[in-house]
């Protein structure tokens, strides 16, 4: 079409929130689906518009965009996409075994078995395989989950996590020591540690007191009486 | 000629009495004549009095009316039948366009409301709500109404929405008159229609705009409830499209897609006092909604927060409402709302969050069944469900019917889906509850002993530990990261360090509005002249 793809997702954007109850944007939000794929971007809102417009008008329907757009919303963990797209989507078309074994998918990792994730997806490689930049997605939501709940993680727990072992596992974790902070520590006996970078949620101290803190404009209101 | 009645009103007309068959008293089911061309006296002056304050902008005298006198009106003579048709009162208003429309929508909203609406009505409803609407956005109409007349507006129209969609997925028992009333009329209600109705009368109204120059004090609006004292223009489109924002709060809602239903009520700020308060109908619905829309995400414990205020709010102020015709919505509302508040807080136990009298309320209605829930055995989730069951929005299936397969209900089938995402989510926490009652009762403990205690090996200890992490920070709609677990921990190798939040104490915000509150006081005992 000779478009810049910059141009085009600008104008999905602005359908979708100017003119969002139409069924004639329908195609452009499908076409848009495809473009997240391709160029690794992701817009929550579009996505929910053309479900909404599936559940409008069953009738045009695409189980292959469905799909997409569910593991698009998956690679977005921690949020809860998933389950907002599950909403909108009616139980006949979840019957379809593609959602289905997303729905599996989608469960383990909400309840953080991450080692019956890896094999699972490992088994439908060719159904996750369509969308470019699932695994490390994944995987960033897991280093999320870790850096929430560890201060300090053993080396066997981040490599089943993030379901990577040996060298590989050896650069990826050089990578974050340069990077994110991350430090080589020895654990008991002769394992591994990596001490995660510290937040408010791996160390309590830190947490904002956030109690007392008021936006200003709250404030102005009580200037008429000071004065 | 019939037996009359043994009515105290004396403008009571023998066209009500009974025919002569029936038996004496009352009681009996019998049927009421109904002439929708006759018109009693009262009727004649309620409208002509009404079209007149409408006309001379007196906003009291109109609420007067609206809430008072058509009520009782409506007791007295109305209860089994409409109101006169339009046509018959037209020639008392000048046939105003725009009254009649007004009229209309109070009679069909006294029909839902009292009688069955046929589906015939039903469309002719639909037609009514859009020549109004169209009048409105129209930007011709310089009335000025009462909020509570506007708010009724749109939350009417989105139940009637609502009361359609269940309507006409209740195919089984149709007759071939109702199903060629379906097909002839297939635009009637259509969920675009309605959806573009609500989001063309925000923007005409350009509230969103008028909010933000409100915020830098360029403008006054909830200041003055809405309403334009000085100028006298009106009010109509204004309040409409701010009301229209919870509306689509609320279709959004039933039709399951909690987030967007909340970027629609985006630029109301619940968190400050504004004109979504003044009517309590419009209070309670956006709070309602609120709370579910993010109970359903899981920010659990901003739902906690809101609807424990508005349950404080409810205990103090219902009162006043009593003799009001919300009486009996507002009273389901917070029936519901305790319920969802029991859900939440067995999802996500918290302490000193709630305000006392809100809790010894909950404890009333609930203590038993919040008990179960925290168990999570099969009768745990018997319980989720019916709470859920009874305090959920009325889900719609909103594509039209397809009216030439086999003819089914489906009207359950949008609840149904709901309620098994929300028990499957309640599942995937199951283990969490097992999880609190152990780190409640350590400040360390190592994952080895943990797990046994747990009956579980080590590495599903370390599953249900990051699960914990997970289920209990949820992401709000910045995509920041929020606690909402009163027990929380660390990991550091292997040993467990829990942490216990302390609640915060809003201090700053107290003090704010006593000062605000006060000097209120002080300037209402300023004006008082003492003779």
């Amino acid at each position: 079409m000779g478009r810049e793809p910059q141009q085009v997702s600008y104008t999905v954007e602005q359908l979708v929130s100017v003119n969002p109850y139409n069924p004639d944007i329908l195609t452009e939000l499908e076409n848009y689906v495809n473009e997240q794929v391709s160029s690794q971007t992701y817009s929550l809102d579009a996505n929910l518009c053309l479900l909404r417009l599936y559940q409008f008008d069953p009738t045009r329907l695409s189980i292959a965009i469905v799909v997409r757009i569910l593991i698009k919303a998956l690679m977005a963990m921690p949020a809860p996409d998933f389950s907002l797209c599950l909403f909108l989507i009616p139980e006949p078309v979840q019957a379809d075994e593609q959602i289905k074994t997303l729905i599996v998918l989608s469960h383990y990792l909400e309840t953080a078995r991450f080692r019956q994730f890896w094999d699972e997806a490992a088994k439908n490689h060719s159904l996750l395989e369509v969308v470019p930049g699932f695994e490390q997605a994944i995987q960033a939501y897991a280093i999320h989950v870790l850096s929430l709940s560890y201060q300090k993680v053993p080396r066997p727990v981040l490599a089943e996590t993030i379901n990577i072992e040996g060298l590989s596992l050896d650069k990826f974790i050089e990578y974050h020591v340069a990077n994110s902070g991350w430090v080589l520590e020895k654990g008991t006996g002769r394992s591994q540690l990596i001490v995660l970078p510290r937040n408010e949620f791996n160390h309590p101290g830190l947490k904002k007191n956030s109690s007392d803190g008021m936006p200003f404009e709250h404030i102005t209101r009580i200037f008429p009486v000071l004065s | 000629m019939a037996n009359s009645y043994d009515y105290d009103d004396a403008s009571f007309d023998s066209r009500y009495a009974r025919p002569p068959s029936s038996g004496q008293g009352g009681g009996a089911a019998a049927e009421l004549i109904y002439d929708p061309n006759f018109v009693p006296d009262s009727v004649k002056t309620f409208v002509v009095h009404l079209y007149r304050h409408i006309r001379e902008k007196n906003v009291y005298e109109i609420h007067q009316m609206y809430e008072g006198s058509f009520q009782r009106l409506s007791d007295r003579m109305f209860r089994e039948n409409p109101w006169p048709s339009v046509e018959a009162i037209a020639p008392y208003v000048d046939n105003d366009h725009v009254f009649c429309l007004l009229y209309r929508e109070m009679w069909f909203r006294h029909v839902y409301a009292r009688l069955a609406p046929t589906g015939q009505q039903r469309v002719e409803s639909w037609d009514n709500y859009c020549s109004l609407f169209g009048v409105v956005l129209h930007g011709v109409v310089s009335m000025q109404l009462p909020n509570q007349w506007l708010w009724d507006m749109v939350d009417e129209f989105v139940y009637q929405f609502q009361s359609y969609c269940q309507y006409r997925a209740k195919l089984k028992n149709k007759t071939e008159e109702e199903l060629q009333l379906l097909r002839q009329y297939d635009q009637a209600w259509n969920v675009y229609g309605v959806l573009n109705y609500l989001q063309a009368l925000v923007e005409k109204s350009a509230i969103v705009d008028i909010l933000e120059r409100e915020k830098d004090g360029l403008e006054q609006f909830t200041a003055t409830d809405g309403y334009d004292y000085e100028g006298g223009t009106s009010n109509v489109l204004k309040m409409l499209g701010y009301y229209s924002m919870i509306g689509l709060l609320r279709v959004h809602c039933l039709l399951g897609d909690y987030h967007t239903g909340l970027k629609c009520l985006g630029p109301i700020d619940i968190s400050q006092q504004g004109v979504y308060m003044i009517v309590i109908g419009s209070h309670i619905s956006i709070i309602y909604h609120y709370g579910f829309a993010n109970l359903m995400l899981r920010r659990y414990v901003e739902a906690i927060r809101e609807f424990n205020k508005i349950l404080l709010y409810i205990l103090k102020y219902k009162q006043y409402h009593q003799k009001s015709p919300q009486y009996d919505q507002i009273l389901k509302k917070n029936e519901q709302m305790y319920a969802l508040l029991a859900i939440c807080l067995s999802l996500c136990p918290q302490s000193n969050i709630i305000e006392e009298n809100v809790n010894i309320q909950l404890r009333d209605k609930y203590n038993e069944k919040m008990t179960k829930m925290l168990r999570y055995d099969d009768e745990a989730y018997a319980v989720y469900d019916e709470l859920f069951t009874y305090a959920c929005p009325k889900f719609i299936t909103p594509s039209a019917p397809v009216l030439e397969e086999s003819l089914i209900n489906y009207n359950q089938d949008a609840y149904r889906l709901q309620l098994k995402l929300f028990l499957y989510e309640v599942k995937q926490q199951q283990s969490l509850s097992g999880l609190r009652s152990f780190l409640k009762l350590y400040s360390a403990i190592s994952i080895g002993k943990l797990a046994a205690y747990m009956e579980v090996d080590e590495s599903t200890m370390r599953t249900i530990l990051l699960a914990y992490k997970h289920k209990m920070h949820s992401v709000d709609s910045d995509g920041k990261i929020i606690p909402n677990a009163d027990i929380d921990f660390y990991i550091s190798e292997d040993i467990i360090h829990v942490v216990e939040s302390k609640p915060t104490k809003h201090y700053g915000d107290y003090f704010l509005r006593q000062v605000l509150k006060f000097e209120e006081m002080i300037s209402e005992l300023d004006r008082v002249k003492l003779d």
